[in-house]
């Protein structure tokens, strides 16, 4: 740890004095992004800093040359002028000619942003604490996307790999060429989706839906990353936001895929899975859905996050259990997974619960039940 | 208090002794000696949090701490240095300061005063007192935005909300006081428009005060309700609005935002004039500029809130009137730089971090500008840049000026004048320290970083390391700062009544130290 953390401090002291080109790769300003609207953005950006650097430069120097010439010890008498309407009239009108300047081309770009008039697809977005769902308006594509990330790499256990914390299990996939309309909402607390290249933050708010919009050029298909940027509880900065733009051609392929694998996943339901199987796979969901919260070894966290372990819900009456893990307990962070998890994932993860950690039951929960639960 | 009063002898009553002289003191000097002291121990708390953070944020991956605990930092860090140490820093300076330069012999209401002072341990006491409880200290961000701060809180929410109200109480009693003083108590001939500045800035504030600390008390009682009475003000699932809650809390906020620096203005416009030697060149023009920025913070509030989803004429209505805080702004920077153009200047430390308030505070407020442009706001918004922003308009702005402060009038409060050495080797690591932890934030939240995050992606680990560094240097230096007001207490490198060859106004009229009644007879203001 110590010596890790002295290798770091010298490769941060070298770079900031050594190399120059360094500092270039680390990133200082505002990416200019792929949409017009980031790129009008971005532009209003520089001229305005631009200006504030002019002003800085003037000003500034006017004190640098006091603080140099008129000094006590190089003999500076003091005058004693004071109180110049002029001048005073000028250092209001000219900032605020140079405020108006600003405030034309911030307003026509902020007018773009606003009209999210003729999208061809409309994608709703919900954030969850910590996760973001998308759902293909009009299509039957619903899916959560969560941090891909693993604890390992977080506790530098294991080396952190490239896009470290911003990688989710399903990306979200738009085309290019196309005007998407995103509809952001939230269920719990509030979020905020924000995709740096695209310039399309805003945030999800419970009970609210709002509206913003991207139109990824032809030719710029690509991956773009970005993360939640409200304050959302404990795991607010491992809640990242992937998008895959793709072309319209493959948008389509995509589309169908997913479709098809949602069919052949109702018919895996159908089979029979075996008590280990189950316990194997529920040992995953767990790890990935549930452990933020009710801890790696079931133990709970402070007040507000049961332990499972010894749970009156874990060891008692199968059917309740099934029933909190689909339809969560309004009102608190314990969220809905009906939607989130299918029918293999939701019987494995509550088959495991039932029998991890000296919840010794025996019970072994089958999809059929979870679909049986799911119909009552 | 009566023996006190029938303790002395001479016509002129000194302190009681031993602890219950604090305890029940009604003297400004001692209250405002208190403040003080309290303001600093909130900043070592608050500042020991923010390197518990910075050490955190020293590279990628969770070593240190847990994400829970980093956002109980982040939470507390925040509202001990707004509440618990800045506000209470000033209120201590115009404790010592204002009867001090009105003429007065005390403050108008002294045993309120008293009261507001003594509430502020008890409101910190209990808000600190959160960490060790089983549910954590609060954990929802110094905003506290609803529902994360009701329906999804620890139950130490409502010892927090009790704090705030503490506070609000103290505050306003501290205001009402203030405005009391200066309104009633000034020496004959001293008009309105021939008060310092330092008075002038704090009588707008006070007046902000009175305003917005309501404000921020029905908030949190409205949170309060929702909790434990089954309300649903912000609860969208019982028809409330979660939107609502930011509303009324920033229209508390921004103008607190000015409550922490509006004073400040007032102290750097004292110390200027001081070691440039010339008059401050536009008095008028710097009282209505205060005037106006004040009357502007109501109508700013929702530039904190353009990634909500506001309508367009809503956006840009904030945006155009966001953008006018910088005319009055720039007036008092150009008086300001016009003070000193053609004086005869020297740099004693109080000079130094004025100058460096002077310039860091700029900066901020240029970042300020950029922010106030509601379409690249969607970039910068809730990212590291925001954090470098008001980092830089509360730490080298607000703190600066305290400090600035504190040196400057520290002779007349001890009759002793400080190390100058030591004075300026503070000033030097603290604008170095100040400027390698947040200038780099620009860049980390330009490129991405959103702010309140435990970790992060590796593209921004060299800038964070750096301004972890920079904290260090930042947070240690202000030890030396603690050494170099003890000694000055202690020392005896005795202060003339004028202090600063520069100095104008009735404070240095006044023997150093300073009596413990300031003006037992009212002065003459010519
Ligand atoms: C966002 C945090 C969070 C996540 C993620 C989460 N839970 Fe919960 N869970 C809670 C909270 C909070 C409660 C307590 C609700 C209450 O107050 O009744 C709870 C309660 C439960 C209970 C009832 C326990 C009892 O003794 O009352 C079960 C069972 C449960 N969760 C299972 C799961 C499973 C299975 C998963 C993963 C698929 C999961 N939870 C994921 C927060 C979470
Ligand atoms: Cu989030």
């Amino acid at each position: 740890m110590i010596s890790r953390t002295g290798l770091r401090l010298s490769s941060v002291i070298t770079a900031m004095f050594v190399s120059q080109s360094a500092a270039a790769e680390w990133g200082l300003n505002m990416p200019q992004g792929v949409t017009e609207v980031s790129q009008s953005i971005y532009d209003l950006h520089m001229l305005i800093f631009w200006i504030c650097v002019w002003i800085g430069v003037l000003v500034f120097g006017v004190m640098f040359y006091s603080i140099y010439k008129h000094r006590k010890s190089k003999g500076a008498e003091p005058s004693k002028f004071h109180e110049s309407l002029t001048l005073e009239l000028l250092w209001t009108a000219i900032p605020t000619l140079i405020l108006i300047l600003m405030a034309i081309p911030a307003t026509s770009t902020l007018v773009k942003m606003y009209d999210a008039s003729d999208a061809q697809i409309d994608i709703k977005i919900t954030g969850y604490q910590w996760k973001w769902e998308y759902d293909y308006l009009g299509e039957d594509v619903r899916f959560f996307s969560n941090l891909a990330t693993s604890k390992d790499e977080i506790y530098n256990k294991q080396e952190k790999g490239e896009n470290y914390l911003l990688e989710v299990d399903r990306e979200m996939v738009i085309p290019t060429g196309v005007k998407v309309r995103f509809l952001l909402t939230a269920a719990d607390v509030i979020h905020a989706w924000w995709v740096p290249e695209f310039a399309v933050k805003k945030d999800a708010i419970p009970g609210y839906v709002n509206e913003m919009w991207v139109n990824v050029p032809v030719g710029k298909e690509g991956i773009y990353r970005g993360q939640c940027a409200e304050l959302c509880g404990v795991d607010h900065g491992f809640m990242p936001v992937v998008v895959r733009a793709v072309s319209q051609d493959d948008y389509r392929a995509w589309l169908a895929e997913q479709v098809a694998a949602k069919a052949a996943e109702a018919a895996a339901a159908l089979g029979d899975f075996s008590h280990e199987e189950l316990m194997t796979k529920g040992a995953e969901v767990y790890a990935s859905r549930c452990a933020a919260c009710h801890g790696q070894n079931g133990e709970g966290m402070g007040t507000v996050f049961p332990a499972l372990k010894d749970s009156a819900v874990a060891l008692g009456d199968v059917q309740k259990h099934i029933d909190v893990v689909l339809n969560g307990t309004p009102g608190t962070a314990m969220q809905a997974f009906a939607a989130q998890l299918n029918d293999v994932e939701l019987a494995a993860v509550v088959t495991f619960e039932r029998n991890a950690w000296g919840n010794d039951t025996g019970d072994t929960v089958t999809p059929k039940q979870i679909i049986d639960a799911r119909n009552q | 208090m009566t023996s006190v009063v029938t303790s002395h002898e001479d016509g002129h009553h000194g302190p009681a002794k031993g602890l219950m002289r604090w305890v029940l003191t009604t003297n400004h000097k001692d209250i405002g000696t208190m403040y003080l002291w309290f303001s600093f121990t909130m900043l070592l708390i608050g500042g020991a949090m923010a390197l518990i953070i910075r050490a955190e944020l020293f590279e990628p991956g969770m070593q240190l701490i847990e994400p829970e605990f980093f956002n109980q930092m982040t939470t507390m860090h925040g509202l001990i240095m707004v509440f618990g140490a800045i506000m209470p820093a000033f209120v201590g300076l115009a404790n010592w300061l204002v009867p001090m330069m009105v003429g007065a012999p005390d403050m108008a209401l002294p045993r309120m005063n008293n009261l507001s002072f003594w509430i502020l341990p008890f409101a910190f006491g209990m808000l600190i007192l959160t960490l060790f409880s089983e549910a954590g200290a609060p954990n929802f961000g110094w905003t506290f935005y609803a529902p994360l701060s009701t329906t999804y809180a620890p139950s130490s929410v409502t010892f927090f909300i009790f704090g705030v109200h503490l506070m609000g109480i103290s505050s306003i009693m501290g205001a009402i006081n203030i405005i009391a003083t200066i309104l009633n108590m000034r020496a004959p001939g001293m008009t309105l428009m021939k008060m310092p500045l330092f008075v002038w800035t704090w009588l707008i504030t006070a007046y902000l005060l009175i305003a917005v600390m309501p404000v921020l008390a029905g908030v949190v009682t409205m949170m309060l309700m929702d909790i434990h009475f089954g309300t649903s003000f912000f609860n969208a699932a019982g028809g409330g609005d979660p939107v609502l809650f930011q509303h009324v809390f920033w229209f508390f906020g921004h103008p607190e935002v000015y409550i922490m620096i509006l004073p400040a203005f007032g102290i750097v416009s004292q110390i200027i004039p001081t070691f440039a030697r010339k008059p401050l060149f536009g008095y008028a023009s710097m009282v209505y500029a205060t005037a106006s920025i004040a009357f502007l913070s109501f109508i700013v509030w929702a530039h904190h809130m353009f990634t909500v989803g506001l309508p367009l004429a809503t956006e840009l209505f904030f945006m155009y009137a966001t953008m006018l805080i910088a005319i009055p702004t720039g007036v008092k920077v150009f008086n300001w730089v016009s003070t000193m153009f053609r004086g005869s200047m020297t740099f004693e430390t109080p000079m130094l971090f004025a100058l460096a308030f002077v310039v860091l505070f700029t900066i901020g407020g240029f970042s300020g500008l950029m922010l106030a442009i509601a379409p690249a706001d969607f970039q910068y918004h809730d990212t590291y840049f925001v954090v470098a922003h008001f980092h830089y308009v509360l730490v080298p702005g607000a703190l600066f000026a305290i400090i600035a402060g504190v040196y400057y009038w520290i002779p007349k409060w001890c009759g002793n004048y400080y190390n100058e050495t030591l004075g300026k080797w503070h000033f030097w690591l603290s604008f170095i320290g100040v400027n390698i932890t947040f200038f780099p934030m620009h860049f980390v939240g330009l490129a991405g970083m959103p702010r309140r995050i435990p970790d992060y992606a590796l593209q921004f680990a060299d800038f964070n390391a750096v301004a972890s560094v920079g904290a260090f240097i930042f947070g240690f230096s202000q030890l030396l700062f603690l050494y170099i007001v003890i000694t000055t207490i202690r020392g005896n490198n005795k202060a003339s009544a004028e202090v600063w060859e520069g100095a104008e106004g009735l404070e240095w009229t006044l023997e150093s130290p300073a009596p413990y009644h300031s003006f037992s007879e009212p002065p003459e203001v010519k």
